[in-house]
């Protein structure tokens, strides 16, 4: 594990071989916000908030950061026209599902992106599988899933292990980056009507 | 089933196998393709079978159910050996006919040959078909003349015999070297070099090394790797031995089709029969090479034929693509060097050692090589299964293969590529079948799939169409492929509906871009490929309801 040397927005920095780009620029100071990203857990490159463009052999591409391995020589750039243009445009996607998060308010404002864009469909969940994650790889009980797939994907409680473990838990609402409620409301749900769907318990 | 122990031994099995066929026998071929199952072909066969028997013909006339012939669009076809007289559009009540005036009688029933639809011209035999005889068909013109069930059948026709070549007569080294100089492109879509990627595989640090058939080809509008895989499953078989030979691995993987009966029931045929004759397994003929594979099946989501989400699929996990940024060919099931190609591709390998890279380099254009299999649909005369060298322009596949457009309808529209692919107008139809020149139009050729639009086709809807495949085949992990589809699909029905905003094309653009850009896989990088082709070739349309 030998020191590399790369350059992020001008700034040289050394870092450990096999760490990321995202984890180079933190030890720098350097911010490349995140949503999907969390220490404890194992990189996702969901969210695609993270992106940067990376330039090696003369040959520039986005990539996600938390993901993208560093190698010398490699030069990063954080703010570019287009990395702004992706971080504004993701912003604008995931407020029309969870319009008063704070800190993706905060962010919106940082790359002018107008939570009012598209038309509001107000999930509260913008599907970064922290909790998902965080119940697999920390607590390692799999309560929490995701199911279905492409726009109609969600997260769900199992609600038999739901009953068990999650009461006294509850450590996946704090990660949560718009809105703990959220979970609290997938959560009640499973235990109260374990064997209806959301859109039936709507309905009902 | 005795075991080959040696070049030698397989020799004389396929010896053995020729001497035991008479060349007068006839044999009735009836296409068990995907097309022809779906036209009553059972009934076709056990017609043939009844009246084989009660006209006392038992044991003296091969029947055999075989891989598609190719001309989907008139079957069930019916070819007669060793005539080669071929019969379309054959239904059970045909049969009695055909055994008794053909097969014995050996007279044409004038009323099922090919007649031409516009100028009612015959053609008798399998050769002088337009359809066919304009093609050279290296992979899939087996299909008709062997049983895929019959590993003999194979051998026969000179099956594993660039195995043989390539386990005795070459060092691993030179099976690479000649797959790169035969300079084969990847046919899974991005045409990417073979041999390079089995260079990458091989020289990759960890020893132990994977290789992959995908045959998952869930691409809209894809059916020739089943046509292939399902006719002549030894011919893949043989192709993928070969590679893991050169690349160094001694485990391989099949990843097909959950919902393909005969395609499953081939494959496993063809493996335990391969394993009994000592052409898989532990010291394959003799040679102290050992090489087996498990089959896999795909989970039914388009994304899961994805590389890296097939890999995680065969790992047993979700399958949701992951960042390449480290190649599979370097870290891929399990973190091994695994090497995947498509089934066309494998299919292409035997050939090659067989005759050789400069054979191979002589068919096809500067920069790509060898025949490629295309499958034809949408409004077009002859759909199916067309194979052609590179080269061949569109305009020949369409009109001289194809048989142009039905209806006396103008053409409009070419698409390659399904979902994930672009349309081109009719005035580049003098392309050449190429990677590259495709690519530069605006129509990556992808897996080879080839769909025709005549002038009634809405291109605003086609986009539409194909987005909304997409937003249910996502797996919906990344941000910009799950939002980006579904926010571009509210903006095209409004289109659709004549209700579209000033602006709306803007955004389209946008969103567009940041999907390629910032996409986590290929499937979100490429998802608006149609609609940014039909944006650049056909922007008036979506104009036209634009207020």
């Amino acid at each position: 594990m030998g020191d590399i040397t790369l350059e992020i927005d001008g700034k040289s920095i050394a870092a450990k071989e096999g760490t990321t780009v995202l984890e180079a620029a933190r030890s720098a100071d350097i911010f490349i916000p995140t949503l999907c990203h969390n220490e404890m857990l194992e990189p996702y490159g969901g969210c695609r908030l993270c992106t940067v463009e990376v330039e090696s052999r003369g040959r520039k591409k986005l990539v996600a950061s938390c993901l993208y391995p560093v190698e010398p020589d490699l030069i990063v750039r954080t703010r570019t026209e287009m990395v702004d243009k992706v971080r504004k445009l993701v912003l604008e996607f995931l407020l029309a599902h969870a319009p008063d998060s704070v800190r993706m308010n905060e962010l919106a404002a940082e790359y002018g992106a107008d939570k009012d864009r598209f038309g509001k469909e107000s999930s509260f969940c913008i599907l970064c599988g922290l909790c998902v994650r965080y119940c697999a790889e920390v607590k390692k009980r799999n309560v929490i899933g995701f199911v279905d797939q492409g726009a109609k994907r969600e997260i769900n409680f199992i609600p038999e292990l739901a009953a068990q473990y999650c009461w006294d838990c509850k450590e996946c609402f704090p990660l949560c980056p718009t809105s703990y409620l959220q979970a609290a409301y997938h959560l009640t749900h499973a235990i109260a009507f374990p064997s209806l769907s959301l859109d039936e318990v709507a309905q009902a | 089933m005795q075991r080959i122990n040696s070049a030698a031994e397989l020799d004389a099995r396929r010896e053995d196998i020729r001497a035991g066929k008479d060349a007068d026998r006839p044999a009735i071929a009836v296409c068990s393709g995907a097309g022809c199952a779906g036209l009553s072909n059972g009934r076709v066969i056990a017609a043939f079978e009844k009246e084989l028997e009660s006209q006392g013909l038992a044991g003296k006339v091969d029947l055999r159910a075989t891989g598609c012939h190719g001309l989907c669009e008139l079957g069930p076809n019916v070819v007669i050996y060793p005539e080669e007289i071929y019969y379309v559009h054959v239904k059970p009540e045909d049969v009695a006919e055909i055994v008794k005036e053909t097969v014995q009688g050996k007279k044409v029933v004038d009323r099922l040959v090919y007649s031409d639809p516009a100028s009612g011209e015959k053609a008798v035999h399998l050769s002088e078909i337009p359809f066919y005889k304009y093609q050279s068909r290296n992979l899939i013109g087996n299909n008709t003349r062997i049983n895929p069930s019959s590993i003999d059948d194979y051998i026969g026709i000179g099956g594993y015999a660039a195995l043989a070549k390539a386990l005795f007569g070459m060092k691993p080294e030179q099976v690479l070297d000649e797959v790169k100089k035969a300079n084969l492109r990847g046919r899974g879509g991005g045409g990417f070099p073979a041999g390079l990627k089995w260079e990458t595989t091989r020289n990759a640090p960890e020893k132990e090394k994977y290789v992959i058939v995908n045959g998952h080809e869930g691409e809209p509008g894809a059916f020739m790797d089943r046509a292939v895989f399902t006719g002549n499953p030894h011919l893949v078989l043989e192709g993928l031995i070969i590679g893991a030979y050169a690349i160094g691995a001694h485990q391989g993987f099949i990843y097909t089709r959950h919902d393909s009966k005969l395609l499953k029931q081939n494959i496993d045929r063809a493996l335990k029969q391969a394993r009994e004759n000592g052409l898989l397994g532990e010291n394959i003929l003799g040679s102290g090479f050992d090489f087996d594979v498990e089959v896999h099946f795909d989970v039914g989501i388009f994304v899961s034929g994805e590389s890296s989400a097939l890999m995680r699929s065969i790992e047993g996990k979700n399958p949701e693509p992951r960042p390449k940024y480290i190649r599979t060919s370097v870290s891929g099931i399990w973190d091994k060097p695994s090497n995947l190609n498509n089934v066309e591709t494998w299919a292409n390998v035997p050939q090659i050692i067989e005759k050789g890279a400069e054979w191979y380099t002589g068919i096809g254009t500067e920069s790509s090589k060898g025949t490629k299999m295309i499958s034809l649909s949408g409004n077009i005369v002859n759909s199916g299964v067309v194979e052609v060298p590179f080269g061949t322009t569109l305009r020949q596949i369409i009109f001289d293969i194809g048989g142009g457009i039905p209806g006396g309808k103008k053409l409009k529209a070419l698409h390659f590529g399904g979902a994930m692919g672009g349309s081109i107008p009719e005035s580049l139809i003098d392309t050449p079948l190429d990677f590259d020149a495709l690519k530069k139009v605006g129509a990556p050729m992808g897996a080879g799939a080839l769909m025709v639009m005549d002038e009634d086709t809405d291109m605003v809807e086609m986009a539409r169409f194909f987005l909304t495949f997409l937003t249910n085949e996502s797996c919906g992990k990344c941000v910009p492929c799950r939002e980006g589809i579904q926010q571009l699909l509210k903006i095209l029905t409004d289109i659709c509906k004549g209700e579209g905003k000033k602006g709306d094309i803007e955004t389209m653009e946008e969103i567009a871009d940041v999907m390629s850009a910032a996409s986590l896989c290929s499937l979100g990088k490429t998802a608006t490929d149609p609609l940014r082709g039909t944006l650049k070739y056909f922007r008036e349309e979506y104009e036209t309801n634009i207020h």
